[in-house]
């Protein structure tokens, strides 16, 4: 479903700034896969994400979704199959819209956007049934403007709008580290539901540990711009944190430099 | 006075439809777009060469909306595909019209006052089924009939053409199109994270701005009855006072109210204006100066009283700690 080949990223190159982002990522999910990404600060998790979305382009090194070769893709045109939900809750929906609205346009993702129809009856009625799923009462407040909205609501419906229309591979980049820890319950579970619904292809890169080797079937553990340590199906049942951070030690040879990561627990 | 104000009124109407194309661009799409000294200008010098060779004034007028389209495009490519800030390339745009527009007309100035115009058309037509008998009834039933216009034509078909652009414009912002290039002047990168090509709509909806803009400068000289190469000096700053009054006194979330308000925030600036020339040492050319304080007021004032306002619950929140200080100390000193 998804294959990256010798993906090289380097940002301001042969400059004293020059940092190496990704360093001969090659890795590859089948379909319904879901991977959890942990490591430390700029380990190269955005970026990677960002090769996927088409928001970046690699120096080197191909990306391949559905067999097909998107290389050289722009964002607006992969986005057709690729869903995203970013960390920030502001980011992912237009406040001074409604939230009909939003769904509106996410559902643009699927279809030609008409001139001379907008929001149809049949239209809303599957809003509020998709709505409804997330149980915190949107479905009630379609006219509603977004940026009134909590934080988590605002992630909640972002999350929705990434899935519903079921995109090939949905990507997540610490879309729960704004919230506080109710909230940010509510959307793991969320996102574990729609991804299951969906049977969505999934990478989600995520600060907690816990929530890394609970989410999903793989994981990969990044450092340095590349993928130093990885848990298949098998392996990820019986992983642990102290094992998680043992294998840091063991490859790098310190201890891992996140102090979030430590932090939760 | 009274006439007065009904020319404002009249005036208000035409240039309403300015305001709504500058009401697009910078609220709807957060483009804060200057080509509109230039288009307007480029929608009255089109419309007005093509009347003066005879052309049907109806395709005149239409052809300066379009004029205004291409204008409006160009600026929405300079900012997407070059890549230029909005201010900078409206400020090219505006800068470039003015010698097109020089080009267009031949010479700075255009009369038409023996042309046949939308307007002088519209009149003949008005005043052979004779509405203005009809339309004076009621202002002589109150005895007010030496209040009443000279005659209603210009009022009456103002406020059909403004009434079909709102409708048509609150019809199209409402579709999945209008929807979408609402929330690109909202949220760019999220509208591009959902597979739409945002520099397709920023381009289309500056160039819907400036047609409506170039409507309304074709509109503007045909009731003049001249065209003149600086009509549009300063033009931005209006239509941008209009879309403030409007906001400030009429404004409503829904698109349908917000343009109702624009329209009527251009009519309220109109009546503002003609109230001012009456002021006894103001004169016409102060009105620049005027509308410039009233757009740089409308700016500030808000801010401003945010933070008057944050200030003072600072302070009483501030208060309210130390009140709270003391009582515990007090209670532990006990
Ligand atoms: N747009 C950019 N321009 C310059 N450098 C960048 C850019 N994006 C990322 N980098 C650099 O690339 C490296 C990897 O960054 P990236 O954002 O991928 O890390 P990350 O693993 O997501 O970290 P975090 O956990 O802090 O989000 C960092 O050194 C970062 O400074
Ligand atoms: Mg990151």
């Amino acid at each position: 479903m998804l294959q990256l080949n010798n993906i090289h990223k380097t940002f301001y190159p042969n400059t004293p700034d020059e940092r190496r982002a990704l360093n001969d990522v090659s890795q590859c999910l089948n379909p319904g896969d879901f991977v959890t990404i942990i490591g430390s600060n700029g380990a190269g998790k955005s970026t990677l994400l960002n090769m996927l979305a088409g928001t970046l382009y690699p120096d080197e090194g191909d990306v391949w979704i559905d067999g097909k070769n998107v290389t050289a893709m722009p964002e607006e045109k992969r986005a057709k199959f690729i869903g995203r939900v970013f960390q920030n809750p502001l980011m992912g929906t237009a406040p001074g819209m409604t939230i009909e609205e939003n769904m509106m346009i996410s559902l643009g993702r699927t279809k030609r956007r008409s001139i001379i129809s907008g929001v149809t009856k049949k239209t809303r009625d599957r809003f509020r049934e998709h709505l409804s799923t997330l149980e915190i009462g949107l479905e009630d407040r379609l006219n509603s403007k977004v940026g009134l909205l909590s934080g988590g609501e605002r992630q909640a419906l972002s999350l929705l709008m990434a899935t519903f229309t079921e995109p090939k591979i949905l990507l997540l980049d610490e879309h729960t580290a704004a919230l506080d820890p109710s909230k940010e319950s509510l959307i793991i579970n969320l996102t574990k539901d729609l991804v299951e619904k969906h049977k969505l292809t999934t990478v989600m890169v995520t600060h907690q540990m816990e929530q890394a080797i609970e989410l999903g079937n793989r994981l990969w553990m990044m450092d340095e711009g590349n993928v130093i340590f990885e848990a298949d199906e098998n392996k990820k049942k019986d992983l642990t944190v102290p094992d998680l951070l043992n294998e840091f030690e063991k490859v790098r040879g310190r201890r891992m430099a996140n102090d979030r990561a430590l932090l939760a627990k | 006075m009274v006439g007065a104000l009904y020319g404002a009124v009249e005036s208000g109407l035409i240039y309403a439809i300015m305001a709504l194309g500058v009401y697009i661009s910078f609220r709807i799409l957060d483009f804060p777009d200057l080509t509109v000294d230039g288009s307007f200008v480029t929608g009255g010098a089109v419309s007005s060469v093509m009347i003066v060779n005879g052309t049907n004034p109806f395709i005149a007028t239409l052809a300066g909306a379009f004029a205004g389209l291409l204008a409006g495009v160009l600026t929405g490519l300079l900012h997407t595909k070059g890549n230029i800030n909005p201010l900078l390339a409206g400020i090219l745009m505006m800068i470039a019209l003015y010698s097109v527009n020089l080009r267009l007309m031949g010479q700075p100035n255009i009369p038409m006052l023996n042309e046949t115009t939308l307007f002088t058309t519209l009149s003949s037509w008005w005043q052979s089924m004779n509405l203005d008998g009809l339309l004076l009834i009621p202002f002589e039933w109150f005895g007010i009939a030496d209040y009443a216009p000279r005659t209603f034509y210009v009022i009456v078909s103002m406020i059909v053409i403004v009434y079909l652009v709102k409708k048509l414009l609150d019809f199209f912002l409402r579709t999945e199109a209008g929807i979408t290039l609402r929330a690109t002047g909202d949220n760019q990168s999220m509208v591009r994270s959902f597979s739409t090509n945002t520099n397709l709509y920023i381009v289309a909806g500056m160039g819907l701005s400036n047609a409506l803009v170039g409507l309304s400068g074709a509109l503007v000289v045909q009731f003049n009855g001249f065209a003149d190469v600086n009509l549009g000096v300063g033009m931005i700053i209006i239509g941008l006072a209009s879309v403030i009054i409007g906001e400030v006194l009429f404004g409503k979330d829904k698109i349908v109210r917000m343009t109702l308000a624009v329209i009527l925030g251009s009519i309220v600036y109109r009546a503002i204006y003609s109230l001012a020339l009456r002021v006894e040492f103001l004169e016409a050319s102060d009105m620049k100066l005027i509308t410039a304080l009233i757009v740089a007021s409308a700016l500030v004032i808000p801010n401003w009283l945010d933070k008057t306002n944050a200030k003072r619950q600072f302070k009483k929140s501030k208060k309210a700690a130390l009140k709270q200080k003391g009582a515990v100390q007090h209670a532990s000193a006990k």
